[in-house]
């Protein structure tokens, strides 16, 4: 499709404004733009038909099935969408708290935050949540210097964190973000070895990052035993709870033992993953360690809820005001919906959508490790690349052709050509069955006809990229044709 | 209600195929003394439930205010065609674009989004978004440190302080000595800036509205080598000079005011352009445009290799979900305004802001704190503590601006007045009269 | 391309040096090219760094890994390879020859002690 810049005629504009009522004004000749920034000139219809054009180039939840390990790609109800609209919600300005006079007028939005971290706390069982965190990357930086200013405080002098060698990229990125140097941690039968765990534990450990269940959809069975040693040379156990959605209603992270998590809300509560954001990520502390949670905090006042910036031992601001608001409002609206019981019914939903694929995928696809799994499923196409020379990658791109989105592939790293699957709670057992029957039929064409999968996909507007070239010729932006 | 579409005879059918008997054998892996010991949430509620609670707590909210609050985040109108697009579900329910041939539509609006970022700020490459303003001030920041090897960094103090602020926050357990300093001129640079800084992150227009041409000081600090980093309000650069003009090596912002509602603080859009060299440094994702296996253009996600999930602690950042949707918004509103409609919103903002200085100016005992120039955004003195006075003035359905006095103790009687293109004469007229009848 | 040349020494994080003229020459084995899939990048360290043995000597991206490479011996660096700029792909074809990454002077040469010949190196590789 041709870009906006490319369709960009002079005179032409989209969009209408007010014709001036007041005196017009100059900006001072030295200060003013000498070149102009050559934005597109379209109208409203040219505007519309393009980016509805690039829409139907693209896959959502909303077209089809989306198996993305660790992504909880479940369906984003509508109602949520509406709710984030509504005016008196969209349209609130962040500072009116924070002024004399503002506080009443902006209550009902204080109110359903914190309603919301009340919902959060008898999720997870954790004491005190900040809903500043604009991403699960975010809560991992801020649980991170949340562990930080323990130890300060405690005089403890920490430089190390441990993660196990399934982690997901961001945990050891986002603890190195914090001045933390990155431990990795063995497996054994795919869970942490805590025999390793407590051989790399010294009084140098700041804390644990772990997931549970983590990334090969299994419950870190020794828990009690790490917690406990943990605890002992008071290193903090730190929760990535991208994988929340498997454990909701059963287990709480709190009673695992862990000190710190974060939730990511455009997983596990519905939010929508926008083509990459906006998301949240809420943390939430256990006592001892919430006199540090981020500026500012929520708090009943006699007047009603105001907002605490006198917190002396708090990391500080994290984010601009009370986090991605508009994104708060959907979890908060789909935690009502849901309830106690719609929770716990999407926890089982998963984890039954997810052991059906491990049996039924698992007749003709190598299954990482031979056990029940939680709410995901890792594959390795290792066989297939030895016998046909069909890569997780070839796997994933004959897929779309079949009209599915691929899972993730090449992670977690533990696992030869990963594939990892997490179906969600929202799929119907005939959309599984769907995929089962295209992953036979990439298993077939494996044998006979690895040609076609190397070929893949044919289906799409494009094919296989020459990512190799966009590296090496760097083209990010669309150089302006005509020059100042 | 919760969209779990399986019947009593899925389930069935499903466990038999599992060889369980029950969902509850599901969980055998959790050990009994780690099942929560209670789960005690408020039973579900249907669609027209979950609306009313939604629209009793919005109804508990400020409704038609008219509003001269901005302080960084504005009042500003956003088309109709904005949201319509937003709402189509391939964009708002897709993931990050790591498959890029089922993609295209997200990738390709990025390219298109980083292009106009370009282009507004006049540097070379940008990111496919950040979190917000402030992340992406303290990424710069970052970026300086690494790429000059350098620990030291000198902000202006009239760059917002809730930057200035997070700022602290971020580089409170690093390596990194943040000094924060008046910076009017060159001439305020002189002995601030030195071989050991890695970069001078200066905001335009600053946080009292005040247009600067930042060319001299950027200039000093290339002279040591440090960065320069300018923190900039992307509607003003329909009409005053862009970071690329002065010498920036790096531009940043907050993009809310590209079409993003104010929504009570987020989520907002942290935009981020540099100059050709620096793009190796640049954090958070970055789209390509390549061709395929049979020549036709398409678009894919490069330098991946920065990010975490392939650098993991070495990463130039842990950014993975960024703002993807919201800059969709900001790209959307870049091009139903065009460059004609982004000027005219700009010199709209002058003339109104202008206007109301003058009418304010007018008011007996208010005066204006400062000389200008200014874009949409300026100080006025009132002969009283400014608090009081807007407290007031809202219970009325005015929002008058920022009283100062919690960011900037000793400047208890000003207020910080923003005028969009929202505002009407009308709207500016009561203001000044609502001041006057206050004294 | 051969999988190691007779008359370098090698690193376990798989780096070679040959001794040249007065100069030790420095890239990455046929091993880690293979690895790292086509290169698309080479962060080359400025001349006159010096480095200890096994120090950090610049970082080699490709499209799915990016990898930081490291000083087989204690020295300073005379010449980085400029052609890598242009075209990073010539390790991916020639690392031993045209693929060279970096050239040190004032070597230590004790260092070679330290390193595993062609035949122990591949004997490395095998068991990975």
């Amino acid at each position: 499709m041709k870009t906006l810049f490319e369709q960009s005629r002079p005179g032409r504009r989209g969009a209408s404004l007010p014709a001036l009522d007041v005196p017009q004004a100059q900006a001072p000749e030295n200060l003013r733009r000498q070149s102009p920034p050559q934005l597109p000139e379209l109208s409203e219809v040219e505007v519309v038909r393009h980016f509805t054009g690039l829409s139907r180039l693209n896959f959502g939840v909303d077209v089809g099935f989306y198996p993305l390990g660790s992504c909880t790609m479940k369906y984003n109800p509508k109602f949520t969408e509406e709710a984030a609209r509504l005016p008196g919600l969209a349209d609130l300005h962040p500072l009116l708290p924070q002024i004399e006079g503002g506080g009443p007028l902006s209550q009902g939005a204080l109110i359903l935050l914190a309603e919301l971290e009340e919902q959060l706390r008898r999720i997870t069982g954790m004491d005190a949540f900040t809903l500043q965190p604009l991403a699960g990357a975010h809560g991992e930086l801020t649980g991170i210097m949340l562990m930080a200013a323990y130890h300060r405080r405690r005089g403890n002098g920490r430089s190390l964190v441990l993660v196990p060698d399934s982690a997901h990229g961001t945990n050891p990125a986002s603890a190195a973000m914090a001045g933390y140097q990155v431990v990795p941690v063995a497996s054994r039968d795919g869970v942490m070895d805590p025999e390793a765990f407590e051989a790399k534990l010294s009084d140098q450990v700041a804390g644990v990052m772990m997931t549970c269940p983590n990334t090969l959809g299994l419950f870190e069975t020794h828990l009690a035993r790490i917690a406990e040693a943990a605890h002992r040379v008071d290193a903090l156990m730190y929760y990535d709870g991208a994988n929340l959605n498997a454990i909701l209603g059963y287990a709480k992270p709190a009673e695992l033992g862990f000190d710190i998590v974060h939730l990511n809300l455009h997983k596990t509560f519905g939010t929508p993953h926008g083509g990459g954001g906006p998301g949240a990520g809420p943390v939430g502390v256990v006592e001892r360690l919430a006199e540090f949670l981020p500026l500012p905090r929520l708090v009943k006042a006699a007047e009603g809820l105001t907002l605490d910036f006198d917190r002396p031992q708090s990391i500080g601001r994290i984010a601009p005001f009370y986090g991605n608001f508009g994104v708060l409002v959907k979890a908060y609206a789909y935690i009502l919906a849901l309830g106690g019981e719609g929770l716990k019914r999407v926890a089982e939903h998963a984890v039954l959508n997810a052991n059906y694929l491990r049996v039924r995928l698992g007749r003709r696809w190598q299954v990482a490790l031979d056990k029940p799994c939680l709410h995901e499923v890792v594959f390795s196409a290792a066989d297939k690349l030895a016998a046909h020379h069909v890569s997780a990658m070839d796997v994933a791109k004959a897929l779309i052709d079949e009209g599915f989105h691929p899972p993730t592939v090449y992670f977690p790293l533990v696992v030869k050509e990963a594939l990892m699957i997490e179906p969600t709670e929202t799929e119907t057992r005939e959309t599984l069955d769907e995929f089962v029957a295209a992953m036979e039929r990439i298993a077939d064409a494996a044998e006979t006809d690895p040609d076609k999968l190397k070929a893949a996909p044919v289906t799409t507007p494009v094919g296989r990229l020459d990512e190799v070239g966009a590296a090496r010729n760097l083209d990010v932006a669309l150089i302006p044709q005509r020059s100042g | 209600m919760d969209f779990i579409p399986h019947t009593d005879q899925d389930r069935r059918a499903m466990l038999a195929e599992i060889g369980l008997g029950s969902l509850a054998e599901l969980f055998e892996s959790i050990p009994p003394e780690l099942r929560a010991r209670s789960w005690d949430l408020a039973p579900g509620l249907s669609e027209p439930e979950v609306s009313r609670r939604l629209q009793e707590l919005a109804g508990l909210n400020a409704r038609g205010l008219t509003c001269f609050l901005g302080a960084g985040f504005y009042d500003h109108f956003i088309p109709a065609a904005v949201d319509a697009l937003l709402s189509r579900g391939e964009f708002y329910t897709a993931y990050t674009p790591y498959q890029a041939e089922t993609s295209q539509g997200t990738l390709q609006s990025i390219y298109e989004y980083q292009t106009a970022i370009c282009r507004l700020t006049g540097l070379e490459a940008a990111n496919a978004s950040l979190y917000d303003g402030g992340t992406a001030l303290f990424e710069a920041a970052m970026m300086a440190v690494r790429r000059t090897r350098r620990s030291r960094l000198v902000v202006g103090a009239s760059v917002n302080p809730i930057y200035r602020a997070m700022l602290r926050t971020y580089t409170a357990n690093l390596d990194v000595e943040v000094v924060e300093a008046e910076v009017l001129d060159q001439g305020s640079l002189d002995g601030l800036i030195d071989d050991k800084t890695a970069g001078l992150i200066l905001q335009n227009p600053d946080f009292f509205g005040r247009v600067h041409d930042l060319g001299p000081c950027f200039a000093r600090a290339a002279e040591h080598k440090a960065l320069a980093i300018m923190s900039c309000y992307p509607l003003a650069l329909g009409l005053f000079k862009s970071p690329g003009e002065m010498g920036a090596d790096i531009a940043l912002g907050e993009g809310q005011s590209l079409g993003l509602p104010l929504s009570f603080g987020g989520p907002y859009l942290g935009f981020m352009a540099v100059k050709k060299d620096l793009i190796r440094t640049l954090p958070g994702r970055v789209v390509g445009r390549t061709v395929d296996d049979r020549g036709r253009v398409g678009y894919c996600l490069t330098l991946q290799t920065r990010e975490q999930h392939i650098r993991r602690e070495k990463a130039t950042s842990n950014i993975c979900t960024n703002q993807a949707l919201c800059a969709l918004a900001a790209l959307i509103y870049l091009s139903l305004l065009g460059e004609a409609g982004l000027r005219e919103v700009a010199e709209l903002n002058l003339a109104k802001a202008a206007y109301a200085r003058q009418r304010l100016a007018a008011v007996p005992g208010l005066r204006l704190v400062d000389e200008g120039p200014w874009f949409n955004e300026f100080r006025v003195e009132l002969p009283q503590e400014s608090e009081p006075v807007v407290a007031r003035l809202l219970e009325k359905g005015l929002a008058a601006g920022l009283p100062l006095g919690r960011y900037y103790p000793g400047q208890e009687r000003n207020l910080l007045v923003a005028v969009t293109e929202k505002r009407t004469r009308a709207e500016i007229d009561r203001l000044a009269e609502s001041l006057e009848g206050l004294r | 391309m051969v999988e190691t040349i007779k008359e370098a020494k090698y690193t376990n994080e798989h780096e070679w040096v040959r001794i040249d003229g007065g100069l030790a020459v420095i890239g990455i084995t046929a091993y880690a090219a293979e690895q790292l899939g086509d290169i698309t990048y080479v962060e080359l360290p400025e001349v006159g760094a010096e480095l200890e043995q096994m120090g950090e000597l610049g970082v080699i991206e490709s499209v799915k890994a990016a990898a930081d490479f490291y000083s087989p011996l204690k020295g300073v660096v005379a010449e980085a390879n400029q052609a890598l700029a242009d075209d990073p792909g010539i390790i991916n074809h020639d690392c031993y020859g045209q693929g060279w990454l970096v050239k040190l002077k004032d070597y230590e040469a004790q260092g070679l002690d330290n390193l595993m010949d062609a035949a122990a190196y591949e004997v490395f590789v095998g068991g990975l």
